[in-house]
């Protein structure tokens, strides 16, 4: 049994925060996949700068080039789809929303998705609520409560290791709703509580 | 395997010049185009149906009715006539008369239109577009077999005791083809009345047009037309040629790079790669219309689109004596030494007479044929007695 996960990322500059936040989102929901049977995990990225152009002309003309269209069969075909997008103007980037344009109807129906966005401010974080959850939700995805905005201070900061935490949880929720257990396992802090030596060495950083 | 040529009818700028044809030229170069068709040896010319600019032909049958006028042999079709948004009664009678007119030398091709305006203009609704089709089609088809049609349905008014006229030359109703780039439901219903089914072909990828004629096949040969190989397929094409290719490239260019379809988007090279779009020269187009075979199988028509983009009339006259001299007469060979003997060709209004074992006059007189009688002589009866 081989279990797909398809991966688009919006990002647009090399190297892109977006594509850092698409692979380590993938990295925690492979990796947390490990604990559940879903048998060999196959990744498939979709960058939408590599067919930025394609796009364009699939708007154009209604058909997509045939590097367009392996890209687009792997996101209908997959098992999961992870997806990060920048925001901007309040919102998805306008190439990741053209890839979402060009889509086959129906090819997200009940797909799992992990949603994720990168911006310059913390301030923009909703966007993934007001912007993301709704276009999701039209497709009729199966959207993960869990999801994670990365702001750029979260990248290098005392941030940084709470971007990892959050990247965690989003991966681990995310490989129990696709692997079909209703809901992670609980943390009961008064059964596995967290040895004070570890909240000192999480403190130092 | 006929060939031939089908015209959208735009009125676009020569991007090369800036110069717009006015209405006038344009309907007077369809003429001349269907004219140079038939002198340089093609089979059919089929022009489409549109009711917003920049398109000219609204009316169709008016044009197609001139052209047969002025022609002897070529084939008169449509591509397409909007089944959706026009009466099935009009299309009946409209089609019928042109036949007559034309003695049999046309054949009509059904289509649903894609511009979502027009059908309001016409009281339809263009999320209707496949139900349309299909009830105003299964109208059309009992109004040129049946004398007196009952009938009531979803879109239209209902009828009662109504007779289409005149009614079909010889008794033989003309052949129709249905044209769709992507709705299964289109190539079922081709297959449904074992009617031929056209693949528009140009601007998509040959992947779509594969898989609507496979459908169409497998479905003609499930409905008892015969086998799948020897069901009706007709497909378009999209050529600009030059004796050199590196010329033709050059030429067509600025066309291409402004058309309305696909302008300011993909570019030539990638549009001729994935599409059957060939701009080169005559060879070229003869192996790439050949390579058509392939995946659509043995077909019975073929139809080019050349008068479109802004195009001026001396090159579209040009590209037609290219086709006539040099890409036909070759293509017209090789189709025929490929396609098996039990492939037919398609239907024409001499073969499907020959098929039905001759004509009959089939006009339907206001006479009742068994009392001899009609309304107005029996009005006429009763006013005698009456006095």
């Amino acid at each position: 049994m081989t279990f797909h996960i398809a991966v688009i990322t919006a990002g647009i500059t090399q190297p892109s925060s977006t594509r850092l936040l698409a692979d380590r989102l993938t990295e925690a929901t492979v990796r947390a996949l490990g604990a559940h049977d879903v048998g060999d995990v196959v990744v498939e990225v979709v960058d939408v700068r590599d067919v930025a152009h394609d796009l364009t002309n699939n708007v154009l003309t209604g058909f997509a080039s045939p590097d367009l269209q392996v890209r687009l069969d792997a996101i209908a075909e997959a098992d999961a789809v992870v997806v990060a997008t920048p925001v901007y103007a309040a919102s998805y980037s306008g190439l990741f929303k053209m890839l979402v344009d060009v889509l086959p109807k129906d090819a997200l129906r009940d797909t799992p998705v992990l949603l994720g966005a990168t911006g310059g401010t913390a301030r923009h974080s909703l966007a993934i609520d007001h912007a993301l959850r709704p276009l999701f939700a039209h497709l009729g995805a199966l959207v993960a409560p869990v999801a994670v905005f990365a702001a750029s201070e979260d990248w290098g900061s005392v941030d940084a290791g709470r971007l990892g935490e959050r990247i965690d949880r989003a991966g681990t929720a995310f490989a129990a709703l696709i692997s079909g257990s209703t809901r992670a396992a609980r943390v009961d802090p008064f059964e596995d509580v967290t040895p004070f030596e570890a909240m000192l060495t999480d403190l130092r950083g | 395997m006929q060939f031939g040529i089908f015209t959208v009818g735009d009125v676009t700028t020569d991007p090369t010049t800036g110069r717009t044809p006015t209405e006038h030229e344009r309907i007077e170069a369809t003429v001349a185009i269907a004219k140079k068709a038939e002198e340089v040896g093609l089979d059919v010319f089929a022009t489409g149906q549109h009711h917003n600019p920049p398109f000219i032909p609204s009316a169709p049958t008016t044009t197609l009715a001139y052209i047969a006028a002025h022609t002897e042999r070529i084939i008169l079709s449509t591509s397409t006539t909007l089944i959706t948004t026009t009466d099935p009664v009009r299309i009946a009678e409209d089609y019928a008369t042109l036949q007559h007119l034309s003695n049999g030398r046309m054949d009509l091709m059904m289509g649903r239109g894609n511009t979502g305006p027009v059908y309001p203009w016409f009281g339809k609704d263009i999320r209707d577009g496949i139900p349309l089709a299909i009830e105003n089609y299964a109208l059309l088809h009992r109004l040129w077999r049946e004398d007196v049609v009952d009938w009531q349905g979803k879109y239209r008014t209902p009828l009662q005791g109504f007779t289409s006229t005149p009614r079909p030359l010889d008794g033989i109703p003309p052949f129709v083809w249905h044209g769709s780039i992507r709705s299964p439901e289109i190539a079922e219903q081709a297959a449904y009345y074992g009617d031929g089914f056209f693949s528009n072909h140009i601007f998509w990828p040959a992947s779509h047009t594969k898989q609507m004629v496979q459908l169409y096949r497998r479905r003609f040969e499930h409905y008892g037309h015969g086998r799948a190989d020897q069901a009706i397929v007709g497909l378009g094409g999209q050529v600009f040629m030059r004796k050199n290719s590196q010329d033709a490239v050059r030429e067509f260019r600025p066309y291409f790079d402004n058309a309305p379809v696909y302008g300011h988007g993909p570019s030539l090279e990638e549009f001729t790669s994935q599409t059957p779009l060939t701009v080169g020269s005559p060879q070229e187009v003869i192996e790439k219309t050949l390579g058509f075979r392939e995946y659509a199988g043995d077909y019975q028509r073929q139809l080019w689109l050349l008068d479109h983009a802004g195009l001026p009339l001396k090159t579209v006259l040009e590209q037609l004596d290219i086709l006539g001299e040099e890409v036909v007469p070759v293509l017209r060979k090789e189709f025929a030494a490929l396609r098996p003997a039990h492939v037919p060709d398609a239907p024409t209004h001499p073969s499907l007479l020959a098929a039905a074992g001759g004509g009959h006059d089939s006009t339907v007189h206001a006479v009742d044929d068994v009392t001899g009688a009609s309304p107005e002589s029996d009005h006429t009866a009763t006013l005698e007695v009456t006095k």
